[in-house]
């Protein structure tokens, strides 16, 4: 029973921080109809940013602070000079894009910080385990993620939902070409709904530093599953991206905790332990699969039209 | 005229470079030189290159040609680009490979085609037994060898229960049932991760904490060794469940891993502290000629590597073409491994000395491995009987 709260916590974090690489893009997929598969490249770039200013200012809090200051800037000036002028043209067109934009951050982390890779550590605040509830001791850092990314999401849904931007973003997802004739300038809107993908990209990378490593290329592993969570939840909504990220990771950490011993039980134990890891990979992308099937919008789909 | 004559010359040259590729010594080397795990890779071929410093870039008088592939730590692109060095630019030597399931899916092409494969990393435990070949030396281990050296040490220590934890592909499954070869005690869990991709390990830690296991052995490779050791320590089970790991703190990961290595005790074949004066040279001129680098036991590997393909080229003069007597040769190890001397087993794979690695301080306040203990030795892995040749 403690095995498994312990594990839906597991699974509750990954999820949320899924759902911060997934709100950003469906943002920028729904709103810009643009496919952006450099979005993991920006989630490098707020890890090494934090990595660096952590380095620079000794406190990790402020470091972080100034990381995501330093993706958002990053992303602007990216919309600005470059995915600008990809708007309203083929999907492959942006894949190519952004695909060689994936290569030149690589090279550039390559240039700038060397091909090493660095490490974030964390103040001994955050090190130590908590006692969550009698007998379950759960890393404080994890249970951090979980409380910020919720922090993230609420806020992210009253702007959305309340506030004068956020009827803009939406009517942009429902459609685009009406609220440019009604005198929105969409352009500088386009700008800071990338932006902002780009800070929340950089917020899961910072956060995730500390439990992965900071590296070339570590973002294009979470891409994938960023993808496959927004394809469930729907392009475009930032609701089903939320609930869709919780349920992929849960599904992720859950296969992976109790998969191998329910194998165990019908198959011999060597090879339930070889099957169970690559089964349970497995199972998000079945879910997609099955969504895909019954739902092909999606489970919430942005309204269109 | 005079182009005409330049002309004529070139041509000339053309013509006979198909004549002067016999007068080379040509070694491909396969390693991981993009992505993550890439700074292996380099430390490999910045080895490998000191080595042919040291030997004046010339084995058995005659120049050394280099090609070096990138095998994206993928089979199918390792097998590609083995068959390529081996098909298309018909190489003497093949030397390289840090993963046994990269090796596994190349052997073939470089056995078939009688071309000498020396694994300077990769030590799968089929290598050692069924699949061993006349042609396919190793300068590393068997894979199980190392863990089952911690395993010992394990029960020097009293430990008696365990629960492991371990990447799910071909060294994962020889790593975790070395250390259940030699562990007197209890393994009371067994746990697979799915690589390389599975960075996040919360959900096998937290079994292990409930498993209420002594302790904890991994095999963490590369970078998915400083996410575990920062993974570990977050969730506070350095306290409670010491740690126990195989080829997962190394001067790579050290430096990105800090303090969470201390204190974590690792077996290795070859640490940079060993005495000898080849050994001592080796590491002076690495940090020399890489500043800021340190070398590693893959690095220490590739060297040896090297130095063993040369004593090969040096006994037959050069002349490639005698592979029974360069396979004489190479048997008897005859060169100065940087780890002391060894002796070959009848499948190829070395019989050697074990040690207990510590992380430390060093004199400059860096932290730096050191060798602790002899653990094992002249070990000899358990697959040998299962290899036909004798």
């Amino acid at each position: 029973m403690l095995l498994l709260v312990e594990q839906i916590l597991n699974g509750l974090q990954f999820g949320l921080l899924l759902f911060l690489l997934a709100a950003g893009l469906t943002l920028v997929f729904g709103i810009m109809d643009l496919v952006n598969l450099a979005h993991g490249s920006l989630y490098m770039m707020g890890a090494y940013f934090a990595a660096t200013f952590v380095a620079w200012t000794g406190s990790f809090v402020l470091g972080a602070v100034l990381a995501l200051g330093a993706t958002l800037v990053l992303g602007m000036v990216l919309e600005f000079t470059t995915l600008r002028h990809l708007y309203g043209r083929d999907h492959l067109d942006h894949v190519l894009a952004t695909f060689g934009l994936i290569l030149f951050f690589n090279e550039a982390v390559r240039l700038i910080w060397g091909p090493a890779g660095l490490a974030l550590p964390l103040p001994p605040w955050l090190t130590v385990p908590v006692q969550i509830f009698p007998g379950i001791y759960y890393p404080a850092y994890r249970l951090a993620i979980i409380v910020v990314a919720l922090l993230v999401a609420l806020l992210l849904y009253l702007g959305v939902m309340r506030t004068r931007i956020g009827m803009l973003i939406r009517a942009g997802a429902s459609n685009r070409e009406m609220i440019g004739a009604l005198g929105i300038n969409i352009k500088l809107l386009y700008t800071l709904v990338f932006g902002l993908g780009a800070a929340l990209a950089g917020l899961a990378g910072l956060m995730q530093a500390p439990i992965l490593t900071v590296q070339i290329g570590m973002g294009e592993n979470i891409l994938i599953l960023a993808f496959v969570v927004i394809v469930i939840g729907g392009i475009g909504s930032i609701r089903g991206a939320f609930l869709a990220a919780i349920f992929v990771g849960l599904i992720d950490t859950l296969g992976r905790a109790f998969l191998p011993n329910l194998l165990r039980q019908v198959l011999d134990s060597a090879s339930a332990s070889t099957a169970a890891p690559a089964l349970s990979s497995m199972l998000i992308y079945l879910l997609m699969a099955m969504v895909l099937v019954v739902r092909p919008e999606g489970l919430f789909p942005a309204n269109r039209r | 005229m005079k182009s005409a004559f330049w002309l004529a010359g070139a041509a000339a040259l053309a013509l006979a470079s198909p004549a002067f590729a016999g007068d080379t010594i040509k070694i491909g080397f396969v390693s991981t030189f993009s992505g993550p795990t890439a700074v292996i890779g380099n430390d490999m071929r910045n080895s490998f290159e000191l080595a042919l410093d040291h030997l004046g870039r010339k084995m058995g008088g005659k120049p050394v040609e280099v090609i070096y592939e990138d095998d994206q730590q993928k089979p199918d692109i390792g097998k590609q680009k083995t068959e390529k060095l081996v098909q298309s630019d018909k190489v003497d030597f093949i030397a390289g490979y840090i993963w046994s399931n990269v090796l596994l899916a190349s052997l073939k092409t470089a056995v078939d085609s009688q071309t000498f494969l020396i694994s300077a990393n990769a030590g799968p435990s089929q290598l050692a037994g069924e699949l061993c070949s006349p042609y396919v030396f190793s300068t590393s281990w068997q894979n199980d060898q190392t863990p089952a050296a911690m395993g010992l040490y394990m029960n020097q220590k009293g430990v008696k229960s365990v629960f492991l934890i371990g990447p799910n592909y071909a060294a994962g499954k020889d790593m975790l049932a070395g250390v259940k070869s030699t562990f007197k005690g209890e393994v009371v869990g067994e746990e697979y991760t799915v690589w390389p991709s599975q960075l996040d390990f919360s959900a096998e830690l937290t079994k292990a904490r409930n498993s209420k296991a002594e302790s904890i052995f991994v095999f963490y490779p590369g970078a998915a060794g400083v996410q575990f050791l920062n993974q570990y320590a977050q969730s506070g089970l350095k306290q409670q469940m010491p740690l126990y790991t195989a080829f997962t703190v190394d001067e790579l990961s050290l430096p990105l891993q800090k303090d969470n290595a201390i204190g974590v005790p690792g077996a290795q074949e070859w640490v940079n502290d060993l005495p000898g004066e080849q050994n001592k040279r080796f590491v002076e001129d690495y940090r020399k000629k890489y500043p800021g680098l340190r070398p590693t036991y893959y690095g220490a590997q590739a060297y040896d590597a090297a130095q063993l393909i040369d004593s090969a080229v040096v006994a037959v003069k050069g002349d490639t073409s005698k592979k029974d007597a360069m396979k004489a040769e190479m048997e008897k190890a005859n060169f100065k491994s940087l780890r002391g001397a060894f002796k070959y087993g009848n499948n190829h794979i070395p019989i050697q000395n074990f040690y207990l690695q510590d992380v430390v301080k060093d004199a400059s306040g860096e932290l730096s491995l050191k060798t602790v203990a002899t653990i094992v030795k002249d070990d000899q892995d358990r697959f040998h009987d299962k290899c036909p040749m004798k």
